[in-house]
């Protein structure tokens, strides 16, 4: 066929991961095809974030495969993944609370030049590095913010920070736990027209409870419900889908609009 | 641009002021005690600057550093004993023992965290101390005296009091700016940053453990070469040098001064050091005073003695 599909950037395949008893992970496969952004919801305790911390290699499965960019991922240690182009934004913000918005950047970018077994030239005058750092602060609109230290930025802040520290890593995909967790009204649209931008250039996993955020951004949205997919599929589809309604829209009464 | 006149850094200068006029002012007051006391106090402010890189810097609690001042020690007076009195063989061991010391303890216990961590390094430093108790042809329990110290060709002699003193100091110095240069680099940035928040650092693609590790083992060095000029101030080594209260002495002194600020072992050390020598004129129970002060030191003032002055600092 002329216009098969791509191969999928990340495919996961009948991942199992349990605690205790309980199945977070239950038999989960999934595609995310280079492009596209895929959405992920389901109600709280769905296991979204525990997929996530199994993709970037937090947490390890039970069983089960993840491949990215073609290559078995599943048992490398998150370092090693971030360095094949996977980033990801924590669900809890997630830095490193005692140096500068700049500072936490520069560190994601000099992770990706090379190794840094250097001892002698001092870090926070390496050009490229600074310039790698404001240029992702610039995109997520904390340029002027960049000599404050993390834990004087505020809660939205620290959010578009996540993510400029996910950027300066160049991924090849980006995993967002809940970017617009506690934002918000304007907050919150500010990050959606940031991620509207970025879906051009990177693939994006987005898991989120928004679900106007949702359905106005994804190509695609696979829905969990007790770590199990019960449906996949177009922002249509899922918004017609009956099992979902009832799974999980339907008692959240949720409208949507169209467009 | 932030003025870098403030009551800190002038207190800073002074002190490393006071410490290169020293020598001067003993001469002329004719006091060689004070000389005396105070190359100790420069030796163990450079052990004590070594933790910190660790400790303040890398949020490693290692409670086993008085074992890097006995390897470095027992290297010199070992070689000493075997009728080999160079210092340019005797030294050179001294740090690739104490580096070879802290890789294979720090391969081991940095796979730990918290108290686990702090009690295997502890547990190791003892195992060294035990080790070196069951050295006989080397004093055991007793120690072994040195009976000439390191020679260097004639370039310096170790037992000239003066030079002896400028030799500690030059060291120190360098200790401290090499480590004032680490923190700073990119290596440095690293090591702070997983501090800070280790699965971060992970997920921005950074192997932690070996970041951690090589800083491990940096430290442990730099003690090692404490250690060689400790032995060689004492003229002796023993056992009770590696002796776990030493360590917490180390961790004391570090406390004292200020966790992870570059200078504030060095005030520490002097503080504390200062305190023993005085108290304990008083009384042999000089410890009671120096337990609750410290309390106090870690209640009210959490950055130690530069944790103070940066506040004097600002006003």
């Amino acid at each position: 066929m002329a216009d098969s599909l791509p191969d999928p950037l990340l495919r996961v395949e009948n991942l199992v991961r349990s605690f205790g008893g309980i199945k977070a992970t239950d038999n989960l496969s999934l595609d995310v095809l280079p492009g596209e952004l895929h959405a992920i919801i389901g109600p709280n305790g769905a296991g979204k974030t525990t997929l996530i911390s199994q993709l970037t290699g937090q947490l390890t499965p039970n069983s089960g495969t993840i491949h990215f960019a073609g290559r078995d991922v599943t048992w490398l240690p998150s370092y090693r993944r971030s360095r094949l182009g996977l980033a990801r934004s924590f669900q809890i913000t997630c830095l490193l609370p005692d140096f500068t918005a700049a500072d936490n950047v520069a560190l994601a970018a000099q992770a990706h030049d090379g190794h840094s077994f250097r001892f002698w030239g001092p870090a926070r005058k390496e050009r490229h590095l600074r310039e790698a750092a404001q240029a992702a602060l610039t995109r997520v609109g904390l340029a002027k913010r960049a000599d404050v230290p993390v834990s004087e930025l505020s809660h939205g802040e620290q959010r578009e920070l996540e993510l400029a520290v996910a950027l300066a890593t160049k991924p090849q995909l980006l995993l967002l736990d809940e970017p617009m967790a506690g934002l918000g009204v304007t907050e919150s649209a500010r990050m959606v027209a940031l991620l509207k931008e970025l879906r051009k250039e990177v693939t994006i996993v987005l898991v989120e409870h928004d679900m106007e955020a949702v359905f106005a951004l994804a190509d695609r949205i696979t829905v969990l419900v007790y770590g199990r997919v019960i449906a996949s599929g177009d922002p249509d589809a899922i918004r017609n889908n009956e099992e979902v309604k009832r799974a999980y829209l339907g008692d959240q009464h949720v409208v949507v609009s169209h467009g | 641009m932030k003025s870098h006149i403030n009551a800190r850094n002038v207190i800073v200068a002074l002190v490393a002021l006071g410490l290169t006029l020293l020598p001067a002012y003993s001469a002329l007051t004719g006091n060689i005690f004070i000389l005396t006391l105070f190359t100790r106090i420069v030796i163990f402010a450079l052990a004590a600057a070594s933790l910190n890189l660790i400790m303040g810097y890398g949020g490693m609690m290692s409670f086993g550093h008085a074992a890097y001042l006995g390897i470095g020690g027992y290297a010199v007076g070992i070689l000493a004993h075997e009728g080999i009195g160079s210092g340019f063989i005797q030294w050179p061991v001294a740090l690739a023992l104490s580096a070879l010391y802290a890789l294979v303890i720090g391969a081991l216990s940095l796979r730990t965290r918290g108290v686990y961590f702090i009690m295997i390094t502890l547990a190791f430093a003892q195992m060294a101390y035990y080790i070196a108790s069951g050295l006989s042809r080397y004093g055991g329990d007793d120690g072994l005296t040195i009976y000439k110290r390191s020679t260097f060709g004639g370039l310096i002699d170790l037992s000239n009091r003066v030079q002896f003193y400028y030799l500690c100091l030059a060291c120190l110095f360098g200790g401290v700016y090499l480590i004032w240069r680490i923190i700073n680099s990119r290596f440095g940035m690293v090591v702070q940053g997983v501090r800070s928040n280790e699965q971060r650092m992970q997920a921005i693609g950074f192997h932690a453990n070996r970041y951690r590790l090589v800083c491990f083992v940096i430290s442990g060095t730099i003690c090692g070469l404490a250690g060689a000029l400790l032995a060689n101030n004492t003229d002796f080594i023993s056992p009770a040098g590696m002796y776990w209260t030493r360590s917490g002495e180390l961790m004391v002194m570090v406390v004292f001064g200020g966790m992870g600020s570059l200078f504030g072992p060095v005030l520490g050390t002097i503080v504390f050091l200062l305190l023993e020598e005085v108290l304990s004129q008083f009384t042999e129970y000089w410890a009671l005073i120096m337990g609750p002060l410290l309390l106090l030191i870690v209640l009210f003032a959490r950055g130690g003695i530069m944790g103070l002055l940066g506040r004097l600092s600002r006003g």
